[in-house]
């Protein structure tokens, strides 16, 4: 598998809110069908760096690159179609449509578009993958926790995004459903996506991560593979503070 | 097209053929009472068309509305009334972009208040031009149209909203406003040009309420600012579609009808007090009937069924 592609790069990324710096002179690069671990203690600038990238939130400084071309300052809208497709922190459904309808939203306006025929085959296809066929045609006021984090997961797919957010998509799954989560993105990491997972459960990152980027105070302090930087004495400062290093 | 919606759209037809007999009846007050029931079918349902599915309140509709009364009124000693209406349409259209661009960034009730005081600007601009430029403050509308044909030519415009809003719900333009409606900033991640669906939608119901204004203008021979732009106009559009339902496409109607009739009693019986009446109907269905008359047949039809099931 080729390996050198690099699909999205960070440069210099910056971002202010008055006074706080959140996100400080962070720097990294995604190869393609790389699955790569955004992590840190909270507080640490990884969701704001999730939300940089999508565009949620606009740059103060710095340059955010899809496969060579500026996406930083664009809207939201025009960086998912060029190929970016997320979930939330704060898991995000559409309440008022069905779980099939959540995942024509993902594919009717996006990277790869589809409308009609070819929009319902295609939410089909991408539900069976995250295992809600069976609730297509239910309310998503029905649906549990996990399913939920599923149907986020298949509306970001279904864009067929040329790189995956994942915003701490595994938090809040009980032991059992953590494992289904784990084997889902593992599936996805095998189909040759590129994924950025932001993550706080270990056992996930050390199973699914080709490399990880390790954040405190929004800053980079580490790079390198799960294993490496998981051993780094300032990565464990600072997630369990001084006395323990 | 599938059985259902072919069925619906001969039902449509239906109603609408059957409407069209009205005037035959050779009632003037029942004639009256169908002018007022067309406007408002047409001015509620278009208003639906945007603030259902995106919940953005527009109170614009009186300005837009007296923008069209005014454009009729002004044009029509020099211009063939059909282009005057083409007119009124296109610059409804055009200020509702200008103002959709100006506030759709805006939410909630901020939007809500500007599209209030938009009417009342409007309303005091004409005055204003009116007192200094112009030689006096009302402006006559004589035509030859009778009330049939005003009648009849909300009929089409009824039927012309209802066409469109049927494209636009299948459309993914309606799609997108209702992925808006529900997350605005999972609309934007799924790749949904926001601003520009929300103004799009809203240039289409702003067009609308010019043209039943230019449509109106005859009806009234004399136009004076407070007449075309009266801040209860928004009011009542906005009090009838909501108490139909601002969901679905016909819901505004089911509001309409049972509306009309009741103003025209209260404002039969209790001419001094309508302002205070339309409050208490204002809080009544907001409190007892949120989702419409139509959600609320939908909830009990789901309770019925879920009952029998």
């Amino acid at each position: 598998m080729a390996r050198d592609r690099t699909v999205l790069s960070v440069r210099g990324v910056s971002k202010r809110f008055g006074g706080l710096v959140a996100v400080s002179d962070m720097s990294f690069d995604v190869k393609e069908h790389q699955v790569m671990g955004l992590i840190g203690p909270n507080g640490s600038g990884k969701t704001t760096m999730m939300n940089l990238i999508s565009g949620a939130l606009r740059l103060s400084s710095g340059q955010i690159s899809l496969q060579g071309s500026r996406i930083s300052g664009l809207p939201a809208q025009e960086i998912n179609r060029r190929g970016v497709a997320r979930t939330f922190q704060l898991v995000r459904v559409l309440p008022t449509l069905s779980v099939f309808d959540n995942v024509i939203a993902g594919c009717a306006f996006g990277h790869r578009r589809r409308w009609g025929r070819d929009a319902e085959d295609h939410a089909h296809d991408i539900l069976e993958r995250v295992g809600l066929e069976a609730v297509a045609l239910a309310p998503v006021s029905s649906l549990t926790y996990i399913d939920q984090k599923r149907l986020e997961l298949a509306r970001a797919l279904a864009s067929d995004p040329e790189i995956l957010l994942l915003d701490e998509w595994l938090a809040g799954l009980n032991p059992t459903e953590l494992q289904t989560g784990i084997e889902l993105i593992k599936d996805l990491r095998a189909d040759g996506r590129t994924i950025i997972l932001v993550e706080h459960v270990m056992d996930a990152i050390r199973s699914l991560c080709d490399a990880c980027v390790v954040m405190n105070s929004g800053a980079k302090i580490a790079e390198g593979s799960p294993g490496e930087v998981l051993a780094d004495a300032e990565v464990i400062r600072a997630y369990l503070g001084d006395d323990d290093a | 097209m599938n059985g259902n919606e072919l069925r619906n759209i001969l039902l449509a037809a239906a109603g609408l053929g059957l409407a069209a007999l009205l005037p035959l009846t050779g009632s003037g007050y029942l004639l009256s009472l169908g002018v007022t029931v067309a406007m408002y079918t047409v001015l509620a349902t278009s208003w639906a068309l945007f603030s259902g599915p995106t919940h953005y309140i527009s109170l614009a509709t009186g300005a837009f509305y007296g923008l069209g009364t005014y454009v009729v009124a002004v044009g029509i000693d020099t211009l063939p009334y059909p282009v005057l209406l083409l007119i009124a349409f296109v610059a409804g259209g055009v200020a509702a972009g200008l103002v959709g661009l100006a506030t759709l960034r805006l939410s909630g009730v901020y939007f809500v208040i500007f599209t209030l005081g938009l009417a009342e600007m409007i309303r005091q601009l004409v005055t204003w031009v009116q007192n200094n430029w112009g030689s006096h403050r009302g402006l006559y509308v004589l035509t030859d149209i009778t009330e049939e044909i005003i009648y009849w030519e909300l009929l089409a415009a009824a039927a012309l909203v209802y066409l469109v809003g049927w494209w636009i719900n299948r459309s993914r333009l309606g799609f997108a406003l209702r992925i808006i409606g529900n997350d605005e900033v999972v609309a934007a991640h799924c790749g949904i040009n926001t601003a520009r669906s929300k103004v799009l939608l809203f240039m289409v119901s702003g067009s609308v309420a010019a043209l039943v204004g230019g449509l109106l203008a005859p009806r009234w021979t004399y136009i004076e600012p407070a007449i075309a732009f009266s801040a209860m106009l928004s009011f009542q559009v906005v009090i009838m579609a909501l108490l139909g339902g601002a969901s679905r496409l016909w819901g505004p109607l089911v509001g309409v009808i049972p509306f009309t009739l009741l103003w025209e009693v209260i404002s039969g019986h209790f001419p001094n007090q309508t302002t205070l009446l339309l409050g208490v109907a204002f809080l009544l269905i907001v409190y007892v009937i949120p989702n419409g008359i139509l959600g609320r047949l939908e909830q009990l039809y789901r309770a019925a069924r879920e009952g029998a099931g």
